[in-house]
């Protein structure tokens, strides 16, 4: 039982179907150790969209702000996606490598512990 | 054995309640907080009607205890004459 | 002729027994649809008792003594200025987030406990749901009354009801009732009687409205403790109807169970807003968010715990994760409102040295350790005229719907991420709790009215997000949200409080 109904069989409707989007998806960005940023950042994008672009327009527009964020070594960046270690490439659109409707993607950047050291 | 507990609001209807509560229940410890007054005890609190009245130098009934009453912990018993606040363990 | 009165008891027998008929021509589970789908197995409703035995006359009796005290304040308050009179016009914040989040939940408490009180086969169930749905509205309605008075000189009180069916963070608040309120009839009894009114309204109403007290808030603490007045009856009312189904039938014993850990899940995330208001927006203490939940939550339950343990009933689920976030939620629910301020219909601002000092003392083992740098930081910012707020939208939660900003308690700087795939389609949670109960009831959470992904949807209007937060929300943009520091609000206080300039004075008196 799917839930506890008068109607048997009862189904809901599932209000964030990626239709819903208007050709998007949802997409889920968060730097760990980093809560300067209250929560992990939601994003509306093309599922072709290349990974380049979280790189180079997302993550700068969500999180520059921070007095890290200069000093995050990319190449030593570590990834994942829905929990998963993940290896990004860059040339590859989203939806290609694994990355779909609703996905969560988390980078740690060792050695930046956040201000003060804080994790924040 | 666990607290029950009652908190009134800061008046002058509850101290006469606290008084009457005070001396049914010796045990009990009483807390001023900003516009609250919290009563526990170990166990059990008993308020009693009677005692009440006494305090009040008026008739009261045990029902009006809602109109200053701010919350309460325990099983809860009430009739005529007392309310009674219980944790059975 | 002598008239004899009838005692509290038979008073309560003859109004909850005789007013009872047989169902002589229609079927029983035809009249009472609703009792049996959930699995609670009833075989004796006449076990009811109301301990309190509460009839209709004592009920408008005592009812109208209340009510007569409390408008006496109110119009003491309204006809002295009360308003001047708070600590600071900050704390008005908080007032602003209870008639937005938390009084419109008192008009959903009444809808519900009207309607599951037509479906009970219960005539004692059937009278006390009836006096609490009015006490709900009673509730509802001195809210609105109280508060009306801080409309005429404050700003984010004018579209209460508009806002809590739209803005992001009131889906929070409205949601859980949404839940509670679409459930069964019992499960409503367990949600609402029972978890919240016993065990969490206590943190709401007690040592908040003792702050509101502390802080010069006189219509607030009134209202406050006259509708927990009723609340300690509901109370009452929450235990009776536990123990009344574990008494009757053993199979009742898990579903109870299951939906105890659930709701107090739901109910210490919704508290959350409570916590940041205890700890940030009152400026004079009473007490933390910590120790509130530890005499309220952790005292109280664990003797409430203890009793229901002869039936069978163990401490909820997630307590141990809710007692290991006392030490963090408001600072965390704080940083969310501090960052999506330019999105809320209230302020928020960051702590001076004397309160984060408060907070490094309450708090030792985590605010200095965790909050108090970025505190600093975002303040030195603010200083530079660089005020920080998040330009993004954030990550929700699918069941709480609370922003992700809740932590792994094994590691508090990690953001705590769950997942389920139900039918092919990912959900994220903050909490086990959370998944746990997606994952019971899928088909209930698949139909989640997340506030951000209905932006993404373009069903909150736009394009832009000021087209959202203004048109779509109704708040006024550059009044009702931002910083307090530079609000219409705050230099409204300022005029009231400042004292003439001393060089005015002298070239008026010259």
């Amino acid at each position: 039982m799917a839930v506890a109904a008068i109607t048997p069989d009862y189904t809901g409707e599932r209000l964030d179907r990626m239709e819903n989007f208007n050709g998007n998806q949802v997409v889920y960005l968060g730097w760990d150790h980093h809560l300067m940023f209250c929560a992990p950042v939601a994003f509306a994008v093309q599922p072709d969209t290349l990974f380049s672009k979280v790189l180079d327009e997302l993550i700068p527009g969500a999180f520059s702000q921070h007095p890290e964020f200069d000093r995050v070594d990319w190449g030593a960046v570590q990834w994942h996606l829905n929990g998963e270690a993940f290896t990004p490439q860059a040339d590859v659109a989203l939806i290609d490598q694994g990355v779909d409707h609703k996905s969560i993607l988390r980078f740690n950047t060792p050695g930046l512990d956040g201000i003060a050291g804080t994790g924040s | 054995m666990s607290k029950v507990y009652l908190a009134l609001q800061d008046n002058e209807e509850s101290h006469s309640i606290v008084e009457a509560v005070e001396e049914d229940n010796p045990n009990a410890t009483v807390i001023y907080q900003p516009a609250m007054i919290r009563i526990e005890n170990e166990g059990q609190l008993v308020i009693n009607r009677e005692t009440v009245e006494e305090k009040m130098g008026r008739d009261w009934e045990v029902q009006a205890l809602h109109v200053n009453l701010i919350t309460l912990g325990g099983n809860v018993d009430e009739d005529d004459d007392t309310l009674t606040l219980t944790w059975k363990d | 002729m002598s008239t004899r009165k009838l005692s509290l008891k038979d008073k309560y027998r003859i109004l909850t027994r005789d007013l009872e008929w047989e169902y002589s021509y229609r079927d029983y589970r035809e009249i009472f649809k609703q009792e049996a789908f959930e699995g609670i197995k009833i075989t004796d409703w006449s076990k009811w008792e109301d301990p309190f035995r509460l009839t209709m006359d004592a009920y408008w009796k005592y009812q109208a003594e209340k009510e007569k005290k409390l408008y006496a304040i109110f119009d003491a308050f309204a006809q002295n200025n009360g308003q001047q009179n708070v600590t600071d016009a900050r704390y008005v914040n908080a007032i602003k987030l209870f008639l937005t989040g938390v009084s419109p939940l008192e008009y959903q408490a009444y809808n519900g406990f009207a309607h599951v009180g037509r479906q009970f086969g219960g005539v004692g169930a059937r009278v006390a749901c009836q006096m609490q749905s009015l006490d709900e509205l009673r509730h509802v309605q001195t809210q609105i009354h109280a508060m009306s008075h801080y409309n005429k000189f404050f700003d984010g009180f004018q579209d209460f009801t508009h806002m809590h069916d739209r803005v992001w963070y009131l889906s929070v608040p409205k949601s859980f009732f949404d839940d509670a309120r679409s459930a069964g009839p019992f499960e409503f009894m367990v949600a609402i009687g029972f978890s919240f009114e016993y065990v969490l309204t206590n943190l709401l109403f007690v040592p908040f409205m003792s702050g509101a007290a502390y802080n010069g808030d006189m219509a607030t603490v009134t209202f406050g403790f006259s509708a927990q007045s009723d609340e300690a009856r509901h109370m009452t009312l929450g235990l009776e109807i536990i123990k009344f189904l574990l008494e009757q039938h053993p199979d009742n014993v898990p579903v109870v169970q299951r939906w105890i850990n659930k709701w107090l899940w739901r109910g210490t995330r919704v508290l959350t807003l409570v916590a940041m208001m205890m700890d940030y927006m009152l400026p004079n203490k009473v007490m933390s968010w910590k120790e509130s939940f530890e005499v309220y939550f952790e005292e109280a339950a664990s003797a409430l715990f203890k009793d229901l343990a002869r039936y069978g009933i163990e401490m909820p689920r997630y307590a141990e994760t809710a007692i290991l976030e006392k030490e963090h939620v408001s600072h965390q629910a704080w940083s969310i409102f501090y960052n999506y301020t330019h999105a809320a219909a209230f302020h928020t601002w960051m702590p001076d040295d004397k309160e984060m000092d408060w907070l490094s003392e309450k708090y030792p083992d985590t605010f200095d350790k965790y909050y108090r740098a970025r505190f600093e930081h975002w303040r030195e910012l603010e200083r530079a005229g660089e005020r920080y707020y998040n330009p993004t939208l954030p990550m929700l939660c699918q069941t709480c719907q609370i922003p992700m900003g809740f932590t792994e308690m094994d590691n508090p700087t990690l953001t705590a991420y769950r997942q389920s795939v139900y039918q092919g389609e990912r959900y994220n949670f903050c909490s086990d709790g959370c998944k746990d109960i997606f994952d019971h009831e899928p088909e209930k959470y698949v139909q989640a009215w997340l506030p951000v992904h209905q932006i993404f949807q373009g069903n909150c209007g736009g394009p832009d997000i000021e087209d959202v937060l203004g048109d779509y929300y109704r708040i006024n943009l550059g009044v009702d949200n931002m910083d307090f520091h530079g609000s219409p609000d705050e230099a409204r206080w300022n005029a009231w409080h400042n004292l003439q300039p001393a060089e005015d004075k002298l070239k008026q008196a010259s």
